[in-house]
């Protein structure tokens, strides 16, 4: 059983939602980010997100802008927090997901990525510019290495947009709250329970709830 | 009569390898619903019939065809003819697609248009058809190009559009597009995002594309009533690429016909500072579609340079890396200093003032026409006219 699978059976038979901390890999500079995924780690994360810079963030708001143009700035690359995540294992035993952009994973090489990224310890990622209709070279090569790919739903999905994403995803259903960039909210929006249960009637992967926030499900 | 038609879009946006749709999960409905309005209006004759009536009547369509003698003398070799899209009102090609765009979010019923421009031409021309229709209009610009194009800015304002600045990154048009993408992610239900030229998700390409290609049908049908034959050549600036691909795309069958699209060359390729993506670039996925990109090795997006804040963008449109790629269309690049050369030219031997956008094309004419035998014909896409980048260049340019 993969990592992710493993602590969502473990917190559904304990009936707990998830933390999902976020952090921006390389901001201000890589040894802060290992400090800071092994506080999150010990702190009690259930799993740890880890953000990869592009220069092109255009489903981010300005804090998450802003903290991929200081990775950037201080020369961090897809193959830094590869390195990275490869130290954090040591003693970070919570699944580690990426969330980046396609372009600097397409760059990469999508067979080298997914080998190289299963093989330092990552166990999925999220791509919020890559939807399931497009992503089909990318789940070959994810699904001959073990990769989890993660989809986003949002509130404005319909139902055959649902289909299409439940029908491709692993790992879990990453579930936008709201239409907009990131960032943190004060509340959920009432149509987010009817999304969620939209998507949990097609799938019986885990959803989270997210850009900014994580809750049950 | 001018028409606009729409060609059937083949295999879900792709040419060859490129376009796509690399957006965001929230924009995908839009993206279907904007893709299924596009057919229906597309084929609607009514429809059609509103938007040929604003082009003729409100726009000035058709733009002449010219026969430059004096320029055709000065560079010696083939015929040259310009396309005179620097005649439409608000000065450039670009409100053949706005008006198109905004009378389909018209119909769709949505109250409000979003746009991003780099040179200010794009902007206008949505403000322009917004006033018409009466939508409420948002124009995204970086700061870098406001102050460049003042004038722009100053006319956007004045036709009632808010005009807002853009801080992050380049400061330049790519930024642009990331701040109206942002907005048209969180206020997609209400909101139509008037994409400028013809790169982003599909149906992006291929409906600003058909929107545009009046300019190639126009060019096609009055040389052949003039001359009785096909041009042998078309030149055209290039940045994302929708004047150029407007004067193309209703040649492309013609196999006889040349097509040379020029980039800004910036500082010159080798300094690293130019928007010389289809000479200079490689593949990868920017604002939603697989084209070529300026990128480094690790698949960040570069900052580009130009003289020319319309061709100052990293990307460019899908078709053309499938024209570059397929041989079907050739791309070069002039220098920033070049392009100035072409500015004067075109206005000491025809008495037209260019954009620095098209000078561009102008300034590769110098190398091209002399190519050719006096009796074979080249049409330059004039993409607009040089009112706004006087003030620019006039700090560039001894006199």
């Amino acid at each position: 059983m993969s990592r992710i699978a493993a602590v969502f059976g473990k917190l559904r038979s304990q009936r707990r939602s998830a933390l999902i901390p976020f952090v921006v890999a390389g901001d201000p500079d890589l040894e802060t980010s290992l400090k800071i995924v092994q506080a999150l780690s010990s702190e009690g994360a259930d799993l740890i997100e880890l953000g990869v810079p592009f220069s092109d963030p255009i489903a981010d708001g300005p804090v998450n802008q802003r903290a991929a143009q200081r990775a950037l700035a201080a020369g961090v690359s897809l193959a830094d927090i590869l390195g990275l995540v490869r130290k954090a294992r040591a003693d970070v035993h919570q699944p580690i997901v990426l969330l980046s952009y396609y372009n600097p994973i397409l760059q990469y090489g999508l067979t080298r990525f997914c080998g190289e990224a299963t093989s330092a310890g990552v166990d999925g990622v999220v791509i919020p510019d890559l939807p399931p209709d497009e992503s089909e070279e990318l789940m070959a090569a994810a699904r001959s290495s073990g990769l989890d790919v993660i989809f986003l739903l949002a509130p404005t999905s319909t139902s055959g947009r649902i289909d299409a994403v439940t029908e491709r995803a692993s790992g879990f259903i990453y579930c936008v709250s709201l239409t907009g960039v990131t960032g943190v909210r004060d509340r959920l929006p009432d149509d987010i329970r009817d999304l969620v249960q939209r998507i949990k009637a097609r799938t019986p992967l885990p959803v989270c709830v997210g850009f900014g926030i994580s809750t049950p499900e | 009569m001018t028409t606009v038609r729409v060609r059937q879009v083949q295999q879900k946006g792709r040419f060859g390898k490129y376009g796509g749709r690399y957006v965001p999960e929230t924009l995908m409905p839009a993206l279907e619903e904007l893709e299924t309005a596009y057919e229906r209006y597309g084929a609607d004759q009514e429809f059609q019939a509103e938007l040929s009536d604003y082009l003729e009547q409100y726009c000035g369509r058709p733009t002449p065809l010219y026969h430059a003698r004096r320029l055709t003398d000065t560079l010696g070799g083939a015929r040259v003819y310009i396309k005179r899209e620097d005649l439409l009102h608000t000065g450039a090609h670009k409100i053949n697609n706005t008006l198109g765009q905004v009378l389909l979010a018209h119909r769709m019923g949505k109250r409000r248009v979003i746009a991003e421009t780099g040179a200010g031409q794009h902007g206008v021309a949505t403000a322009t058809a917004a006033a018409m229709f009466g939508l409420e209009c948002a124009v995204y610009m970086g700061t870098e190009d406001m102050a460049r194009q003042e004038l722009n800015v100053f006319r956007m304002r004045l036709l009632g559009a808010s005009v807002i600045p853009v801080e992050s990154g380049t400061k330049t048009l790519k930024d642009a597009i990331n701040e109206a993408m942002r907005d048209w992610v969180t206020n997609v239900r209400t909101t139509f995002y008037v994409i400028g030229s013809v790169v982003g998700p599909h149906p992006y390409p291929s409906m600003v594309r058909d929107l545009q290609s009046i300019i190639g049908r126009e060019a096609r049908a009055q040389f052949l009533h003039e001359t009785g034959r096909l041009p042998d050549c078309l030149v055209a600036c290039v940045g994302g690429g929708s004047n150029a691909m407007g004067l193309f795309y209703p040649f492309k069958d013609d196999a006889g016909v040349r097509m040379v699209g020029v980039e800004a060359g910036g500082h010159g390729i080798s300094s690293g500072q130019h928007a010389a993506t289809l000479v200079a670039g490689a593949p990868g996925v920017l604002h939603g579609a697989y084209s070529y990109l300026l990128q480094d090795s690790g698949g960040q997006v570069h900052a580009t340079h130009s003289v020319s804040a319309g061709l100052d963008y990293p990307g460019v449109g899908p078709e053309h890396s499938y024209f570059k790629d397929s041989g079907r269309a050739e791309y070069f690049s002039v220098t920033d200093q070049e392009a100035l050369e072409g500015f004067r030219l075109l206005a000491r031997t025809e008495g037209i003032i260019p954009a620095l956008e098209p000078a561009h094309a102008i300034a590769y004419l110098r190398i091209l026409a002399p190519t050719f035998r006096a009796d074979q014909s080249i049409i330059l896409g004039l993409s607009g006219r040089g009112d706004k980048d006087v003030q620019h260049a006039s700090r560039l340019l001894a006199p």
